[in-house]
């Protein structure tokens, strides 16, 4: 049996970020990483920023973010559902994330160039989070850490309200790590398809998951099976609307569609059933994975003409065309008559005005259930194209209770003597629903060097 | 894999790479890839020959194998790459070369030479070619009217396929997207050209390996083509004192022999540390097909060198007429294989940059 000071169990940012910083205070740390190297860094590998509070501009950051904007941001995604001290403490504590992550062989995108308007707000990777992770586990080697990849822990044995030992299966054989303290930073359990199922029913047979196909939830579940706070509606799941022909697992970032508020979107009915045109898309699109979970068979189905072709980011997957509605319809498999019947009610309903995609431009449908409220236009240039749509899992908002000091805290409110948890599996205490871009790698980040220091304490005690 | 598959892949790769753009800021490639929605020949040829193959862009791929997608963005473009060397090559029937060299063809094509031109100058010339101390008088062995006569021929060949090449490579790049803006660029584009600045993103050198980042490749790149530069401004050199009534043998503190030392050190340095590096590289980033491409030019550059060194430091002695022979073979072999070799690597790359300085990174600096 392998002793160390600290165990940390999941190999992706808030636990790479806990290993090098418990390594660093000295302690003997063992990752443990479920996935194989090609694959390591769990949801990190799709990241591609970080939001971070900022008094001035940086090389790599536009402007100002003060922390108070930050944390303003969080309440308001949040509808003011967050543990305000924990909040204000990742807000206060994203503003030298920079410059640690630096440290350890990060790279920056110069701001200029930052893509999304987020320049301001949230500092890029460059080459994104796989290219982050690399330079994290090229730092870890070199300082010591010791990796091991294709290792699932399994089960986790307590006493008392202590960490014992994990129970480790890799390479077909069992085994158990002894240590001081451990760091859970497995994620939360997106990938889990049986436990979707048990908060959505049979739906979730019908979602994808953005991210790594590692995060089952098994360690999530260990802890609240040992008696850790539970944090976050069981239930709830970051869900975008996304192509559907993307892969069930870690389609990331390429698998997005921006143009459903261009067009319009039915269901496999043939029906409208939301406001396309509500806000700007960075705004809604994450309201759309649960509008589309909703309709029968989790599918819809956006569809734009020839005169928005070249106005939003290319899909990876081909656009389905045809020269008429009908032809479409048959394409898609849905039935024609109705689809003839929608696109004419709304073309019908729209009103003229001045269309402008890059702003609110209120060009509108009037009489119609449900309208659409800003650049309705009518479907009448063929070529028609449309993109399947399906929910999309980005994450879950189910976590454990920690304390500022990154340790899991019991039902009663008392901590744990050594288990500290960082990154998703407790992302919860400070987002329960909504979120904004970026804010999960700042979590993480922030925990996972508070949970590092934490443990390497406890350890050396 | 067969041309129109390789173009295919080539535009299924990029569209994904066009969906996610986190590479944006690695290098002009997936700047001038984020100008486009669909990937013509034209585009595809451009793009290809703007990449670097420094590696960068598959180890930070969230996309690359096993992941499904099977992104892999260096080993695509490469080979593009060697496709449009084919497509641009004059005569058209010799662009099958670029797919059959080998570091032994290129030997035998050496050996040949050399025998040929030991065999000629055994006939007419065979006193001098193995008289002892002939005092480094090269054109004893080889006349000089004869050595003019011979490499003019081949070298007036060299320029025109090589022009044709540019010509071609030129005339496609500018049908790719986006349109040129008309001058302006160049000179941060000849910059880039002999920098290598793409080697070195962002300051740093690219990885060689996982997050080792050396800049050793580079160093060796600029030793190789500075060398080969060095020696050719040596034979320039050379020729013009021929021509104002000043005959070889020069001494060593001479222009065209201290040119030509330099020269030679630089590639003997540059190239062999290059096929040393080009057994240690990732296997993943290349196209295993073109190993014989990459390594033949080089070996014949290597070869070139080391004879000539060799032949400066015997110049003297009674082997010189079987040296300069052997030397003047490589050099033969060398240059006939110049149009259809690793060397329009350069050619096309900075055609690339030329373009992208004038249409995409017009307004970036430096």
């Amino acid at each position: 049996m392998s002793s160390y000071d600290v165990l940390v169990i999941g190999g992706g940012n808030a636990g790479l970020a806990a290993a090098l910083t418990a390594r660093r205070a000295g302690a003997r740390v063992l990752v443990l990483e479920r996935s194989p190297r090609e694959l390591r860094g769990g949801n990190s590998r799709h990241t591609r920023n970080l939001r971070c509070a900022h008094a001035a501009p940086t090389h790599i950051l536009t402007d100002a973010y003060s922390e108070e904007e930050l944390l303003a941001d969080l309440e308001r995604v949040n509808e003011g559902e967050t543990d305000e001290p924990l909040a204000r403490l990742v807000a206060a504590r994203s503003a030298d994330c920079v410059a640690w992550m630096t440290a350890f062989g990060a790279r920056f995108q110069a701001a200029l160039r930052g893509t999304l308007q987020l320049s301001r707000t949230n500092a890029f990777f460059l080459g994104g989070g796989t290219a982050l992770m690399n330079s994290y586990y090229a730092a870890a080697e070199k300082l010591g850490i010791d990796v091991r990849y294709g290792a699932e822990v399994t089960a986790l044995k307590l006493r008392n309200g202590a960490f014992q030992s994990a129970t480790v299966m890799a390479n077909r054989a069992t085994s158990e790590v002894r240590a001081s303290a451990v760091v859970v930073a497995a994620g939360g359990f997106e990938a889990n398809l049986d436990w979707l199922h048990e908060a959505w029913g049979d739906a979730a047979r019908n979602f994808l998951i953005r991210g790594t196909p590692y995060n089952t939830g098994t360690m999530l579940r260990a802890l609240l099976d040992a008696g850790a706070a539970p944090v976050g509606n069981p239930s709830e799941c970051h869900a975008v609307a996304i192509d559907g022909r993307a892969p069930k697992f870690d389609g990331g970032i390429v698998t997005r569609l921006d143009c459903v508020p261009l067009g319009i979107v039915v269901d496999r009915n043939a029906e409208r059933f939301y406001d396309e045109g509500e806000d700007v898309w960075p705004k809604r699109y994450a309201i759309w994975g649960k509008l589309v979970a909703r309709r029968p068979g989790q599918i819809a189905y956006a569809i734009v003409d020839a005169k928005v072709r070249d106005l939003y980011m290319p899909s990876v997957y081909p656009a389905i065309e045809a020269g008429s509605t009908a032809e479409l319809a048959q394409r898609l498999e849905l039935p024609a008559e109705r689809l003839e019947e929608t696109v004419a009610a709304y073309n019908r309903a729209v009103q003229p005005g001045s269309f402008d995609h890059t702003a609110l431009d209120g060009c509108r449908t009037s009489g119609l259930t449900p309208e659409k409220t800003h650049w309705a236009q009518r479907l009448d240039t063929p070529p028609f194209a449309a993109y399947p749509l399906r929910p999309g899992i980005t994450f879950t908002y189910l976590s454990v209770r920690v304390d500022a000091d990154a340790r899991v805290l019991a039902a009663d409110g008392t901590p744990f003597e050594n288990v500290y948890a960082a990154g998703e599996i407790m992302a919860g205490n400070v987002l329960r629903k909504g979120y904004i871009a970026g804010i999960g790698m700042t979590i993480g980040t922030v925990f996972g060097r508070i949970a590092g220091k934490s443990a390497a304490r406890h350890a050396k005690h | 894999m067969q041309n129109t598959e390789i173009k295919r892949e080539g535009a299924r790769v990029l569209t994904v790479c066009n969906a996610c753009r986190y590479c944006e800021q690695y290098c002009p490639a997936f700047q001038a890839m984020e100008q486009r929605l669909t990937f013509a020949t034209a585009d595809l040829n451009y793009l290809a020959n703007l990449c670097h193959g420094c590696g960068e862009c598959l180890y930070a791929c969230q996309y690359a194998p096993p992941h499904e997608f099977a992104i892999n963005v260096p080993k695509t473009f490469a080979r593009l790459r060697v496709q449009s060397y084919e497509e641009y090559a004059w005569p058209a029937a010799l662009g099958a070369a670029f797919r059959r060299q080998g570091v032994w063809t290129a030997l035998v094509l050496a050996l040949v030479m050399a025998a040929l031109l030991f065999g000629a100058s055994a006939m007419l010339n065979g006193d001098a070619l193995f008289a002892a101390g002939t005092a480094a008088d090269f054109y004893a062995v080889v006349p000089h009217g004869v050595m003019v006569a011979l490499f003019g021929a081949v070298g007036l060949f060299v320029l025109v396929a090589l022009a044709v090449g540019v010509v071609r490579c030129r005339r496609d790049f500018a049908a790719a997207e986006p349109r040129e803006r008309g001058g302006g660029g160049a000179a941060h584009a000849w910059h880039d050209v002999f920098t290598v600045r793409h080697l070195h993103v962002d300051g740093q050198d690219c990885v060689t390996s996982l997050e080792v980042r050396t800049p050793w490749r580079r160093w060796l790149h600029h030793a190789t083509f500075y060398g080969f530069l060095l020696c050719f401004a040596s034979t320039c050199v050379a020729t013009l004192y021929h021509w104002s009534g000043l005959p070889a043998p020069y001494p060593y503190a001479s222009a065209p022999v201290l040119l030509g030392t330099l020269g030679g050190l630089g590639l003997t340095l540059g190239t062999t540390g290059l096929l040393l590096q080009h057994r240690r590289r990732d296997a993943a980033l290349s196209d295993p097909s073109q190993t014989g491409l990459d390594r033949a030019f080089l070996v014949l550059l290597l070869l070139t060198a080391a004879s000539g060194l060799l032949l400066l430091a015997l110049r003297d002695r009674p082997v010189m007429g079987v040296l300069l022979v052997a030397h003047l073979g490589i050099v033969l072999a060398l240059f006939v294989t110049l149009p259809y070799g690793k060397l329009v690597h350069g050619l096309y790359r900075a055609a690339a940059l030329l373009k992208y300085r004038a249409s995409t990174g017009h307004r970036k600096a430096g």
